[in-house]
């Protein structure tokens, strides 16, 4: 395929590496931030009378701790190695990746003073107050400046599907960061939403569910077109499918928020908009699910010994489910049980634990071994036992918020002989505990494979590195 | 024929696989149409209660049980035509108002709290719903919510109209200790609030960008100057305790909804 290279390319992995050992460490606190607020629902004396341990102020925390400290560190660390390896290319700036590394890990310990400090802006995964809004937005265009322009310096003719995945991330949460952030500051700490009532609902959840389209899901499909068919040694099972699964999602995605705001004062036309484009959303996710999972065909035995491609496998086996899950819950019938009960929970938690945190370290994983050049992980045994626990972990979670979630739909809406509600609230409330311990159990498991994949991690790197200064021979990356 | 001339998908397709600049413009345009679509409508079309630059006002037309259309000014306070002229003097059924000083207060301190990750405020047009909270909410009833508190989960109950439905003092109790008013609650105890004086300052400041917001702000004929003044007064000794109540307590009532309207069952 490609002009057979005289010279290595000299890459630029050492940010990469930080980045891939930083999700590893912030997947361990999200996890661990969300078995504790978990575990606060099920047991309400966890919240100590301590106001920065409340459920309130945590959560927040916990959210925004997977998605931008354990999401951000794995996309912008992946995002960097796949630009490289499919351009021939270093990076356009390596000094500002390291800003951007730096800055995005500034951004992070001091989300993690001010949120438990609540100063929140009181939208859902963007509490953050505005002067860290516009960190976000200088070390955001920062990683994506380099991103493009890596891509633009390419020694390749042909722009790689990865690449187009994660510039599509780039350019959207650029857009709703600012458009969503826009806001009037009253001090430092706090501000105010320029935009009130129904408009602010309607970009609040656009932000909200591109969130998900293009930073959890896009960035994440990016993830998924390079490192399944490398860890398969197989070329992706259909380029035509990934272009249309690309320009369906990018065009797409846009369009769903609305379906976050059924039956409320939003204007019905909106929230139907949103559920039809919605339902048309299953048809290219599902073809690119297939594409990656028939991208093993042929080398399905693979499965056996090859724990990195069960993480993948099993994330692209998630990404179909809550694909087809989301459509679902986004019919407005379905949506008058489903919406306000823990049934979002569970959808929201098979798409991150199921889908992300499987194909990310799926990824972190294959990176791990290129990065420091050795054949096998410290112990491929413990890669093997963290997938089952990652798998136990998420099937327990969902399963448990499934149960509660349309328990509590049911108990709300139910009627007795007399024409009565049959539940006051706080009935429904009750009957949700052992479901609540259940999920704080599954959230558990999960977390403790993440504490194995990180010392995995580290005890790769430390005989790596050992390895590497008891030989001459430098290690190529 | 080299493998890099080959076009596998279309001549438009290859061509933009080939040009970084070309890709970046149909991805961001790809990416803007479905935002522009469903967001822009909703500053100018009806039903959205928007505000317009020349006066108008995108409000929801609601009918009473004879079917007659109730006048906005029955929907919306507006202290030109209405008989309560201050937000001193406005009574619930007087329309939808902005927050008085200690309400304001308070609902920054449900923002600080993080209430809205358990409580939402937006009832649906369901009969349960209307049994347990009441009548369904209607887009004015947050035309002053910068930061609209929709919400997004109900692990406690919907507080959408929960002003009037309880005494200071039950809220007061719940608030503190809420397992000794309702034993199987899972809400955290929030007696410290009682501890931490109101930031008058802060809120001081809040009303004035209230007054300065792009889109509905507060109109200067209800904060005026001498209001703003005035507030102060209306906030020391305050504690965040008594401003989170004054919150909850204006919640909710501000439209005298009527009777005989269709439900879904």
């Amino acid at each position: 395929m490609e002009a057979t290279q005289t010279t290595p390319v000299k890459y630029n992995m050492e940010v990469v590496r930080w980045f891939t050992v930083a999700a590893a460490i912030y997947a361990v606190m999200g996890t661990l931030l969300g078995v504790w607020i978990a575990s606060e629902l099920a047991w309400p004396f966890l919240n100590f009378d301590i106001p920065e341990l409340t459920f309130g102020r945590l959560r927040p925390l916990h959210t925004n701790a997977v998605i931008f400290a354990f999401g951000g560190c794995a996309l912008m660390g992946t995002g960097f190695y796949m630009v490289q390896r499919t351009g021939s290319t270093p990076l356009w700036s390596n000094g500002l990746a390291w800003f951007t590394f730096w800055g995005w890990n500034l951004i992070i310990v001091l989300a993690v003073i001010t949120l438990p400090l609540g100063m929140s802006q009181g939208k859902e995964y963007a509490e953050l107050a505005w002067p860290i809004d516009i960190l976000i937005a200088i070390v955001w265009l920062s990683f994506g400046l380099n991103h493009i322009m890596t891509v633009a310096i390419r020694k390749t003719s042909h722009i790689y599907v990865s690449n187009w995945f994660t510039m599509g991330m780039i350019i959207m949460i650029t857009y709703l960061h600012v458009v969503n952030s826009l806001a009037i500051p009253v001090s430092l700490t706090k501000s105010y939403s320029i935009y009130a009532g129904v408009q602010d609902a309607m970009i609040q959840w656009w932000w909200g569910h591109n969130a998900v389209g293009f930073y959890l899901t896009g960035g994440f499909l990016g993830i998924m077109y390079y490192f399944v068919p490398k860890q398969a040694g197989r070329p992706i099972f259909s380029y035509r499918l990934s272009v249309l699964h690309f320009w369906a999602l990018t065009f797409g995605y846009v369009w769903l928020g609305a379906h976050h705001l059924q039956y409320t004062a939003l204007p019905d036309w909106t929230g139907s908009l949103g559920a039809a484009v919605s339902l048309a959303m299953i048809i290219p996710s599902w073809g690119g699910a297939m594409n990656g999972m028939m991208t093993l065909s042929g080398a399905w035995d693979k499965l056996r010994t090859d724990y990195i491609m069960r993480f993948l496998v099993v994330s692209l086996a998630f990404y179909a489910m809550s694909t087809f899950e989301g459509p679902v819950m986004s019919i407005k019938t379905v949506n008058a049980l489903s919406h306000y009960t823990d049934w979002t929970i569970g959808h929201v938690h098979s798409g991150a634990l199921g889908w992300m945190a499987m194909v990310a370290y799926g990824a972190m994983y294959h990176m791990i071994k290129k990065l420091y050049g050795v054949e096998k992980m410290y112990s491929e045994e413990l890669v093997n036992i963290h997938f089952w626990l990652a798998t136990i972990g998420t099937v327990v979670y969902v399963v448990a918020m499934w149960v509660s979630g349309i328990m509590q739909g049911l108990m709300w809406r139910d009627y007795d002989e007399y024409g009565t509600l049959s539940y006051t609230f706080v009935e429904s409330v009750s009957a949700m505990h052992p479901y609540y311990a259940m999920r704080a159990i599954g959230g558990m498991i999960f977390n403790l494979g993440t504490w194995i994949a990180l010392y995995n991690i580290v005890m790769t790197v430390r005989q790596a590195n050992a390895a590497r200064r008891n030989t001459a021979v430098p290690a190529n990356t | 024929m080299s493998d890099h001339d080959k076009i596998y998908s279309t001549k438009f397709q290859d061509k933009i696989e080939r040009s970084t600049i070309l890709m970046f413009i149909m991805t961001a345009i790809a990416v803007a149409v479905g935002g522009i679509v469903e967001i822009v409508p909703l500053f100018y079309l009806p039903n959205t209660a928007m505000i317009g630059k020349d006066g108008t006002f995108n409000g929801t037309a609601h009918k009473d049980a004879k079917g007659n259309i109730v006048s906005m000014d029955k929907i919306v306070w507006n202290p030109a035509t209405s008989d309560h002229k201050t937000l001193e003097d406005w009574q619930p059924g007087d329309g939808v108002r902005p927050y008085k000083p200690l309400e304001l207060a308070g609902r920054a301190i449900y923002i600080r709290e993080g209430c809205y990750l358990c409580h939402s405020q937006m009832i649906r047009p369901f009969r349960d719903e209307k049994d347990r909270y009441g009548h369904y909410s209607i887009a004015e009833e947050s035309m002053y919510d910068h930061t609209y508190q929709w919400g997004s989960k109900r692990t406690g109950p919907d507080l959408a109209r929960v002003g009037g439905k309880y005494s200071d003092e039950w809220h007061r109790r719940h608030l503190k200790y809420p397992r000794a008013v309702v034993q199987e609650s899972v809400m955290p105890n929030y007696f410290w609030l009682e501890k931490m004086p109101v930031n008058v300052a802060e809120t001081i400041q809040t009303m004035k960008v209230m007054t300065m917001m792009p889109f509905n702000p507060v109109p200067k004929t209800i904060y005026t100057d001498a209001y703003l003044n005035d507030a102060k007064t209306q906030l020391e000794g305050k504690t965040d305790m008594d401003a989170l109540i004054a919150y909850l307590q204006s919640m909710g009532n501000h439209i005298k909804f009527e009777e005989g309207v269709n439900y879904r069952d």
